[in-house]
Protein backbone atom coordinates (compact mmCIF):
# COMPACT_ATOMS: atom_id res chain seq x y z
CA UNK A 1 0.00 0.00 0.00
CA UNK A 2 1.46 3.02 -1.03
CA UNK A 3 2.29 5.98 1.76
CA UNK A 4 0.57 8.30 -0.75
CA UNK A 5 -2.54 6.43 -0.83
CA UNK A 6 -3.02 6.88 3.75
CA UNK A 7 -3.06 9.89 4.97
CA UNK A 8 -3.75 11.17 8.49
CA UNK A 9 -4.44 15.07 9.28
CA UNK A 10 -2.98 15.20 12.93
CA UNK A 11 -1.34 17.26 15.68
CA UNK A 12 1.77 15.54 17.54
CA UNK A 13 -0.46 16.57 21.31
CA UNK A 14 -3.80 14.81 20.48
CA UNK A 15 -4.41 11.61 22.23
CA UNK A 16 -6.94 11.12 19.46
CA UNK A 17 -4.57 11.46 16.98
CA UNK A 18 -2.20 9.15 18.64
CA UNK A 19 -4.70 6.22 18.69
CA UNK A 20 -4.89 6.03 14.50
CA UNK A 21 -0.64 6.49 14.84
CA UNK A 22 -0.26 3.41 16.71
CA UNK A 23 -3.50 1.31 14.95
CA UNK A 24 -1.83 1.79 11.72
CA UNK A 25 2.07 0.95 13.22
CA UNK A 26 0.13 -2.01 14.63
CA UNK A 27 -0.88 -3.32 11.44
CA UNK A 28 2.43 -1.87 9.52
CA UNK A 29 0.84 0.22 7.00
CA UNK A 30 2.80 3.18 5.88
CA UNK A 31 1.24 6.58 5.68
CA UNK A 32 1.87 10.27 5.62
CA UNK A 33 1.33 11.95 8.30
CA UNK A 34 0.19 15.90 7.66
CA UNK A 35 0.64 17.79 11.00
CA UNK A 36 -2.36 20.32 11.45
CA UNK A 37 -2.29 24.04 13.21
CA UNK A 38 -5.42 23.61 14.93
CA UNK A 39 -5.49 27.70 15.51
CA UNK A 40 -4.82 28.23 12.21
CA UNK A 41 -7.18 24.93 10.23
CA UNK A 42 -5.63 24.32 7.21
CA UNK A 43 -8.41 23.93 3.89
CA UNK A 44 -7.79 20.37 3.98
CA UNK A 45 -8.67 19.44 7.21
CA UNK A 46 -11.67 22.40 7.00
CA UNK A 47 -12.63 20.32 3.63
CA UNK A 48 -11.67 16.72 4.87
CA UNK A 49 -13.55 16.92 8.35
CA UNK A 50 -16.25 19.74 7.34
CA UNK A 51 -18.49 18.74 10.23
CA UNK A 52 -16.19 18.88 13.36
CA UNK A 53 -13.54 20.78 11.82
CA UNK A 54 -11.15 18.63 13.93
CA UNK A 55 -8.10 16.13 14.02
CA UNK A 56 -7.73 13.07 13.35
CA UNK A 57 -8.81 12.62 10.03
CA UNK A 58 -7.65 9.91 8.26
CA UNK A 59 -7.87 10.33 4.23
CA UNK A 60 -7.73 6.88 2.24
CA UNK A 61 -7.41 6.41 -0.96
CA UNK A 62 -9.09 10.36 -0.91
CA UNK A 63 -11.73 9.48 1.24
CA UNK A 64 -11.79 11.20 4.61
CA UNK A 65 -12.90 9.59 8.04
CA UNK A 66 -12.97 11.85 11.16
CA UNK A 67 -13.48 10.47 14.75
CA UNK A 68 -10.68 8.31 16.43
CA UNK A 69 -13.05 5.36 17.60
CA UNK A 70 -14.41 5.45 14.34
CA UNK A 71 -11.12 5.33 12.55
CA UNK A 72 -9.73 2.88 14.37
CA UNK A 73 -12.36 0.37 13.49
CA UNK A 74 -12.30 1.53 9.42
CA UNK A 75 -8.65 0.53 10.20
CA UNK A 76 -8.98 -2.58 11.79
CA UNK A 77 -11.67 -3.77 9.11
CA UNK A 78 -9.79 -2.82 5.66
CA UNK A 79 -6.58 -4.15 6.73
CA UNK A 80 -8.18 -7.04 8.33
CA UNK A 81 -5.20 -9.45 8.46
CA UNK A 82 -3.35 -9.85 11.65
CA UNK A 83 -2.70 -8.25 14.00
CA UNK A 84 -6.59 -7.90 14.24
CA UNK A 85 -7.24 -4.82 16.92
CA UNK A 86 -11.04 -5.63 17.69
CA UNK A 87 -12.14 -9.25 18.96
CA UNK A 88 -13.47 -11.59 16.56
CA UNK A 89 -16.54 -12.30 19.26
CA UNK A 90 -19.37 -10.06 18.93
CA UNK A 91 -20.01 -10.06 22.65
CA UNK A 92 -16.32 -9.23 23.22
CA UNK A 93 -16.74 -6.52 20.77
CA UNK A 94 -19.45 -5.26 22.56
CA UNK A 95 -17.63 -4.94 25.75
CA UNK A 96 -14.62 -3.18 24.06
CA UNK A 97 -17.04 -0.80 22.27
CA UNK A 98 -18.88 -0.12 25.91
CA UNK A 99 -15.52 0.62 27.74
CA UNK A 100 -13.86 2.64 24.51
CA UNK A 101 -17.34 4.39 25.28
CA UNK A 102 -16.96 4.72 28.89
CA UNK A 103 -13.21 6.05 28.33
CA UNK A 104 -14.18 8.87 26.40
CA UNK A 105 -18.04 9.95 27.55
CA UNK A 106 -17.13 9.33 31.48
CA UNK A 107 -13.97 8.59 32.79
CA UNK A 108 -11.60 11.22 30.29
CA UNK A 109 -13.96 13.97 31.25
CA UNK A 110 -12.81 13.13 34.90
CA UNK A 111 -9.03 13.30 34.47
CA UNK A 112 -9.99 16.79 32.44
CA UNK A 113 -11.47 18.38 35.79
CA UNK A 114 -8.62 16.92 37.73
CA UNK A 115 -6.18 18.76 35.98
CA UNK A 116 -8.12 22.15 35.43
CA UNK A 117 -9.09 21.90 39.16
CA UNK A 118 -7.66 25.15 41.14
CA UNK A 119 -8.15 24.48 44.74
CA UNK A 120 -7.26 21.53 47.08
CA UNK A 121 -10.92 20.95 47.74
CA UNK A 122 -12.28 20.50 43.98
CA UNK A 123 -8.47 18.84 43.10
CA UNK A 124 -9.27 15.88 45.90
CA UNK A 125 -13.07 15.60 44.74
CA UNK A 126 -12.15 15.36 41.35
CA UNK A 127 -8.82 13.19 42.05
CA UNK A 128 -11.45 10.52 43.77
CA UNK A 129 -13.64 10.43 40.56
CA UNK A 130 -10.90 9.44 39.04
CA UNK A 131 -9.51 6.61 41.39
CA UNK A 132 -12.89 5.31 40.59
CA UNK A 133 -13.18 5.50 37.03
CA UNK A 134 -9.32 3.90 37.17
CA UNK A 135 -10.90 0.82 39.63
CA UNK A 136 -13.54 0.23 37.00
CA UNK A 137 -10.56 -0.11 34.24
CA UNK A 138 -8.87 -2.02 36.36
CA UNK A 139 -11.67 -4.77 36.84
CA UNK A 140 -12.02 -4.17 32.85
CA UNK A 141 -8.37 -4.88 32.36
CA UNK A 142 -8.30 -8.07 34.51
CA UNK A 143 -11.42 -9.43 32.73
CA UNK A 144 -10.56 -8.72 29.58
CA UNK A 145 -6.61 -9.71 29.21
CA UNK A 146 -7.02 -13.22 30.70
CA UNK A 147 -3.54 -12.87 33.04
CA UNK A 148 -2.03 -11.70 29.73
CA UNK A 149 -0.58 -8.20 28.88
CA UNK A 150 -3.04 -5.82 27.53
CA UNK A 151 -6.68 -5.98 27.12
CA UNK A 152 -6.11 -7.55 23.69
CA UNK A 153 -4.25 -10.46 25.02
CA UNK A 154 -0.84 -11.25 24.22
CA UNK A 155 -1.57 -8.22 21.67
CA UNK A 156 -2.58 -4.90 22.02
CA UNK A 157 -5.96 -4.63 20.60
CA UNK A 158 -8.75 -2.30 20.48
CA UNK A 159 -8.82 -1.06 24.21
CA UNK A 160 -4.98 -0.77 24.60
CA UNK A 161 -5.09 2.35 21.96
CA UNK A 162 -8.12 3.77 23.39
CA UNK A 163 -6.88 3.77 26.88
CA UNK A 164 -3.08 3.79 26.09
CA UNK A 165 -3.20 7.12 24.09
CA UNK A 166 -4.59 8.92 26.98
CA UNK A 167 -1.66 7.74 28.68
CA UNK A 168 0.68 10.86 28.07
CA UNK A 169 -2.04 13.00 29.23
CA UNK A 170 -2.17 11.15 32.49
CA UNK A 171 1.45 11.90 33.05
CA UNK A 172 1.38 15.21 32.31
CA UNK A 173 -1.69 15.85 34.65
CA UNK A 174 0.54 14.38 37.26
CA UNK A 175 3.01 16.80 36.88
CA UNK A 176 0.75 19.35 37.04
CA UNK A 177 -1.05 18.48 39.87
CA UNK A 178 1.56 16.51 41.93
CA UNK A 179 -0.80 13.27 42.12
CA UNK A 180 0.01 9.85 41.10
CA UNK A 181 -3.37 9.13 39.29
CA UNK A 182 -1.78 5.39 37.89
CA UNK A 183 -0.76 3.87 41.56
CA UNK A 184 0.46 0.81 41.70
CA UNK A 185 -1.31 0.60 45.08
CA UNK A 186 -4.73 1.16 43.80
CA UNK A 187 -4.53 -0.04 40.38
CA UNK A 188 -1.51 -2.41 40.58
CA UNK A 189 -2.38 -4.42 37.28
CA UNK A 190 -3.21 -1.38 34.89
CA UNK A 191 0.28 0.05 36.04
CA UNK A 192 2.15 -2.82 34.94
CA UNK A 193 0.05 -2.43 31.78
CA UNK A 194 0.87 1.26 31.67
CA UNK A 195 4.57 0.52 31.67
CA UNK A 196 4.28 -2.54 28.58
CA UNK A 197 1.80 -0.14 26.71
CA UNK A 198 4.38 2.69 26.54
CA UNK A 199 7.50 0.41 25.86
CA UNK A 200 5.56 -1.61 22.77
CA UNK A 201 7.03 -0.89 19.20
CA UNK A 202 4.18 0.51 17.94
CA UNK A 203 3.66 3.24 20.61
CA UNK A 204 7.52 4.39 20.54
CA UNK A 205 7.78 7.57 19.37
CA UNK A 206 3.70 8.32 19.12
CA UNK A 207 3.08 10.01 22.21
CA UNK A 208 4.68 13.20 23.70
CA UNK A 209 6.73 13.08 26.46
CA UNK A 210 4.70 13.88 29.64
CA UNK A 211 6.73 17.28 30.56
CA UNK A 212 6.03 18.76 26.97
CA UNK A 213 2.22 17.75 26.96
CA UNK A 214 2.09 19.78 30.59
CA UNK A 215 3.73 22.56 28.42
CA UNK A 216 1.14 21.94 26.24
CA UNK A 217 -1.73 21.90 28.85
CA UNK A 218 -0.54 24.97 30.12
CA UNK A 219 -0.33 26.98 27.31
CA UNK A 220 -3.67 26.19 26.12
CA UNK A 221 -4.93 27.07 29.95
CA UNK A 222 -3.48 30.33 29.52
CA UNK A 223 -4.59 30.93 26.43
CA UNK A 224 -8.38 29.82 27.31
CA UNK A 225 -8.10 32.12 30.66
CA UNK A 226 -6.78 35.13 28.50
CA UNK A 227 -9.96 34.78 25.60
CA UNK A 228 -12.10 34.43 28.99
CA UNK A 229 -10.90 37.51 30.10
CA UNK A 230 -10.80 39.55 26.88
CA UNK A 231 -14.51 38.59 26.31
CA UNK A 232 -15.79 40.34 29.77
CA UNK B 1 -30.69 -24.28 20.21
CA UNK B 2 -33.34 -21.91 22.08
CA UNK B 3 -31.78 -18.44 23.01
CA UNK B 4 -33.25 -16.39 25.70
CA UNK B 5 -32.99 -12.63 24.88
CA UNK B 6 -34.33 -10.21 27.22
CA UNK B 7 -34.62 -6.35 26.86
CA UNK B 8 -34.68 -3.66 29.87
CA UNK B 9 -36.85 -1.08 28.51
CA UNK B 10 -38.57 2.23 29.24
CA UNK B 11 -42.25 3.14 27.66
CA UNK B 12 -41.15 6.00 26.37
CA UNK B 13 -36.71 5.91 25.70
CA UNK B 14 -35.98 6.26 21.77
CA UNK B 15 -32.56 4.50 22.51
CA UNK B 16 -34.38 1.64 23.72
CA UNK B 17 -36.73 1.82 20.70
CA UNK B 18 -33.58 1.67 18.42
CA UNK B 19 -33.28 -2.59 19.98
CA UNK B 20 -37.05 -3.17 19.85
CA UNK B 21 -36.54 -2.03 16.08
CA UNK B 22 -33.28 -3.91 15.47
CA UNK B 23 -34.96 -7.19 17.31
CA UNK B 24 -38.17 -7.20 14.96
CA UNK B 25 -36.85 -6.16 11.75
CA UNK B 26 -34.44 -9.23 12.37
CA UNK B 27 -37.21 -11.29 13.67
CA UNK B 28 -35.56 -11.97 16.54
CA UNK B 29 -38.33 -12.80 20.05
CA UNK B 30 -36.90 -11.25 22.85
CA UNK B 31 -38.54 -10.98 26.63
CA UNK B 32 -39.61 -7.06 27.52
CA UNK B 33 -39.00 -5.83 30.86
CA UNK B 34 -40.27 -2.17 31.09
CA UNK B 35 -38.73 -0.60 34.02
CA UNK B 36 -39.22 2.69 35.86
CA UNK B 37 -36.37 4.62 36.41
CA UNK B 38 -37.15 6.60 39.44
CA UNK B 39 -37.29 2.89 40.88
CA UNK B 40 -34.73 0.31 39.44
CA UNK B 41 -35.13 -3.34 39.86
CA UNK B 42 -32.05 -5.03 41.00
CA UNK B 43 -32.02 -7.16 37.68
CA UNK B 44 -31.65 -3.52 35.94
CA UNK B 45 -28.47 -2.51 38.25
CA UNK B 46 -26.85 -6.21 38.11
CA UNK B 47 -26.76 -5.82 34.42
CA UNK B 48 -26.39 -2.19 33.93
CA UNK B 49 -24.00 -1.65 37.30
CA UNK B 50 -22.26 1.29 35.49
CA UNK B 51 -24.74 3.47 34.04
CA UNK B 52 -27.74 2.13 35.71
CA UNK B 53 -29.91 3.38 32.27
CA UNK B 54 -31.78 1.47 29.78
CA UNK B 55 -31.54 0.07 27.16
CA UNK B 56 -29.71 -3.64 27.98
CA UNK B 57 -30.00 -6.14 25.86
CA UNK B 58 -29.62 -9.68 28.07
CA UNK B 59 -28.89 -12.30 25.38
CA UNK B 60 -28.46 -15.87 27.17
CA UNK B 61 -27.39 -14.26 30.35
CA UNK B 62 -24.63 -11.93 29.14
CA UNK B 63 -25.36 -8.08 29.40
CA UNK B 64 -24.96 -5.15 26.56
CA UNK B 65 -25.30 -1.94 27.13
CA UNK B 66 -24.98 1.48 25.19
CA UNK B 67 -27.62 1.46 22.50
CA UNK B 68 -25.63 2.07 19.55
CA UNK B 69 -23.06 -0.88 20.74
CA UNK B 70 -26.01 -3.44 21.24
CA UNK B 71 -27.03 -2.32 17.00
CA UNK B 72 -23.92 -3.75 16.13
CA UNK B 73 -24.05 -6.54 18.66
CA UNK B 74 -27.53 -7.56 17.65
CA UNK B 75 -26.49 -6.75 13.78
CA UNK B 76 -22.97 -8.91 14.49
CA UNK B 77 -25.13 -12.05 16.37
CA UNK B 78 -28.08 -12.19 13.63
CA UNK B 79 -26.49 -11.56 10.47
CA UNK B 80 -29.69 -11.60 8.09
CA UNK B 81 -31.01 -8.24 6.98
CA UNK B 82 -27.90 -6.15 7.81
CA UNK B 83 -28.51 -3.04 9.63
CA UNK B 84 -25.42 -1.56 8.43
CA UNK B 85 -23.39 -1.04 5.13
CA UNK B 86 -20.89 -3.59 4.59
CA UNK B 87 -18.41 -1.75 2.48
CA UNK B 88 -15.66 -0.32 6.16
CA UNK B 89 -15.97 3.04 4.39
CA UNK B 90 -19.80 3.63 4.25
CA UNK B 91 -19.89 1.45 7.64
CA UNK B 92 -17.45 4.49 9.24
CA UNK B 93 -19.81 6.60 7.97
CA UNK B 94 -22.69 5.33 10.00
CA UNK B 95 -20.98 5.24 12.57
CA UNK B 96 -19.42 9.01 12.30
CA UNK B 97 -23.00 10.15 11.48
CA UNK B 98 -24.92 7.95 14.55
CA UNK B 99 -22.34 9.70 17.31
CA UNK B 100 -23.15 13.24 15.57
CA UNK B 101 -27.00 12.04 15.60
CA UNK B 102 -26.45 11.37 19.30
CA UNK B 103 -23.36 14.24 20.76
CA UNK B 104 -24.66 17.28 18.41
CA UNK B 105 -27.99 17.16 17.07
CA UNK B 106 -29.53 15.64 20.21
CA UNK B 107 -27.99 18.05 22.10
CA UNK B 108 -28.89 21.19 20.12
CA UNK B 109 -32.42 20.38 19.76
CA UNK B 110 -33.04 19.65 23.14
CA UNK B 111 -31.52 23.31 24.25
CA UNK B 112 -33.87 24.55 21.76
CA UNK B 113 -36.82 22.57 23.60
CA UNK B 114 -35.62 23.80 26.88
CA UNK B 115 -34.66 27.50 25.94
CA UNK B 116 -36.56 30.60 27.32
CA UNK B 117 -38.30 32.75 24.96
CA UNK B 118 -35.71 35.16 24.51
CA UNK B 119 -32.94 32.39 23.82
CA UNK B 120 -34.82 30.20 21.34
CA UNK B 121 -33.77 32.19 18.44
CA UNK B 122 -29.98 31.72 19.18
CA UNK B 123 -30.65 28.09 20.24
CA UNK B 124 -32.50 27.56 16.99
CA UNK B 125 -29.06 28.69 15.01
CA UNK B 126 -27.21 25.20 16.23
CA UNK B 127 -30.04 23.25 15.70
CA UNK B 128 -31.38 24.25 12.36
CA UNK B 129 -27.34 24.02 11.07
CA UNK B 130 -27.11 20.56 12.45
CA UNK B 131 -30.69 19.65 10.83
CA UNK B 132 -29.05 20.63 7.67
CA UNK B 133 -26.13 18.45 7.74
CA UNK B 134 -28.46 16.20 8.07
CA UNK B 135 -30.84 17.11 5.26
CA UNK B 136 -27.88 16.75 2.92
CA UNK B 137 -27.33 12.93 3.82
CA UNK B 138 -30.31 12.22 2.57
CA UNK B 139 -30.16 13.57 -0.73
CA UNK B 140 -30.99 11.01 -3.01
CA UNK B 141 -31.71 8.43 -0.86
CA UNK B 142 -35.50 6.98 0.62
CA UNK B 143 -34.00 6.08 4.10
CA UNK B 144 -30.16 6.87 5.20
CA UNK B 145 -28.68 3.67 3.57
CA UNK B 146 -30.50 3.85 -0.05
CA UNK B 147 -34.12 1.82 -0.28
CA UNK B 148 -34.28 -0.39 2.79
CA UNK B 149 -34.07 1.39 6.69
CA UNK B 150 -30.84 0.33 8.11
CA UNK B 151 -28.45 1.47 11.04
CA UNK B 152 -28.74 4.82 10.67
CA UNK B 153 -32.56 5.02 10.33
CA UNK B 154 -33.09 3.60 13.48
CA UNK B 155 -30.31 6.18 15.08
CA UNK B 156 -32.12 9.00 14.04
CA UNK B 157 -35.64 7.40 14.32
CA UNK B 158 -36.15 9.23 18.19
CA UNK B 159 -35.98 12.19 16.26
CA UNK B 160 -38.57 11.45 13.66
CA UNK B 161 -41.04 11.24 16.65
CA UNK B 162 -39.77 13.75 18.85
CA UNK B 163 -39.67 16.43 15.93
CA UNK B 164 -43.72 16.96 15.72
CA UNK B 165 -44.03 16.43 20.00
CA UNK B 166 -41.31 19.69 19.88
CA UNK B 167 -43.10 21.48 17.60
CA UNK B 168 -46.83 21.11 18.81
CA UNK B 169 -45.24 21.72 22.68
CA UNK B 170 -43.53 25.10 21.50
CA UNK B 171 -45.99 26.32 18.35
CA UNK B 172 -43.15 26.04 16.04
CA UNK B 173 -42.44 24.79 12.84
CA UNK B 174 -38.88 23.40 12.75
CA UNK B 175 -38.44 21.38 10.06
CA UNK B 176 -40.53 22.86 7.45
CA UNK B 177 -40.93 21.52 4.10
CA UNK B 178 -39.70 23.88 2.19
CA UNK B 179 -36.33 24.07 4.04
CA UNK B 180 -36.32 20.49 4.89
CA UNK B 181 -37.59 18.58 1.97
CA UNK B 182 -35.86 15.46 1.92
CA UNK B 183 -35.65 15.42 5.93
CA UNK B 184 -39.49 15.78 5.91
CA UNK B 185 -40.05 12.66 3.55
CA UNK B 186 -37.83 10.86 5.48
CA UNK B 187 -39.61 11.25 8.96
CA UNK B 188 -43.07 10.38 6.82
CA UNK B 189 -41.59 7.03 5.29
CA UNK B 190 -39.97 6.19 8.79
CA UNK B 191 -43.30 7.07 11.24
CA UNK B 192 -45.59 5.05 9.08
CA UNK B 193 -42.92 2.17 7.78
CA UNK B 194 -44.00 -1.51 8.77
CA UNK B 195 -42.34 -2.70 11.93
CA UNK B 196 -41.57 1.08 12.70
CA UNK B 197 -44.76 2.39 12.97
CA UNK B 198 -46.24 -0.29 15.35
CA UNK B 199 -43.65 0.77 18.18
CA UNK B 200 -43.98 4.09 19.12
CA UNK B 201 -44.88 4.66 22.47
CA UNK B 202 -48.42 6.84 22.92
CA UNK B 203 -48.50 9.91 21.60
CA UNK B 204 -50.40 11.81 24.33
CA UNK B 205 -48.39 10.46 26.86
CA UNK B 206 -45.51 11.48 25.34
CA UNK B 207 -46.91 14.96 24.96
CA UNK B 208 -47.40 15.46 28.20
CA UNK B 209 -44.14 14.23 29.42
CA UNK B 210 -41.86 16.33 27.83
CA UNK B 211 -44.52 18.92 28.25
CA UNK B 212 -44.00 18.68 32.06
CA UNK B 213 -40.23 18.52 31.60
CA UNK B 214 -40.06 21.47 30.08
CA UNK B 215 -41.93 23.49 32.34
CA UNK B 216 -39.85 21.71 35.09
CA UNK B 217 -36.83 23.23 33.32
CA UNK B 218 -38.17 26.64 32.54
CA UNK B 219 -39.21 27.13 36.10
CA UNK B 220 -35.99 26.27 36.95
CA UNK B 221 -34.16 28.49 34.71
CA UNK B 222 -32.90 31.26 36.68
CA UNK B 223 -34.23 34.55 35.39
CA UNK B 224 -31.73 37.20 34.71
Amino acid sequence: MAASDVKLLGARPSPFVNRVQVALNLKSIDYEFIPQNLADKSELLLKSNPVHKKVPVLIHGGQPISESLVIVQYVDEVWSGPPSLLPADPYDRATVRFWAAYIDEKWSPLVRNLINATDEQSKAAAAEKVFEGLKLLEDAFVNSSKGKGFFGGEKLGFLDVVLGCYLGWVRAGEIITGLKILDETKTAALVGWAERFTSNKAVDGVIPEPEELANFMKMQARAAAAADASSK
Amino acid sequence: MAEEVKLFRTWSSGYALRIVWALKLKGIEYETIFEDLTNKSPSLLQYNPIHGKVPVLVHDGKPVCESLVILEYVDETWKHNPLLPQDPYEKSMARFWANFGDDKLMKSIWQLFIAREKDQDVAAVEALENLKLVEEQLKGKKFFHGETIGYLDLAFGWFADFVSILEEIMSLKLVDGERFPHLSSWIQHFMDAPVIRDCWPPRDKMIIKYQVMREKYLAAATPK
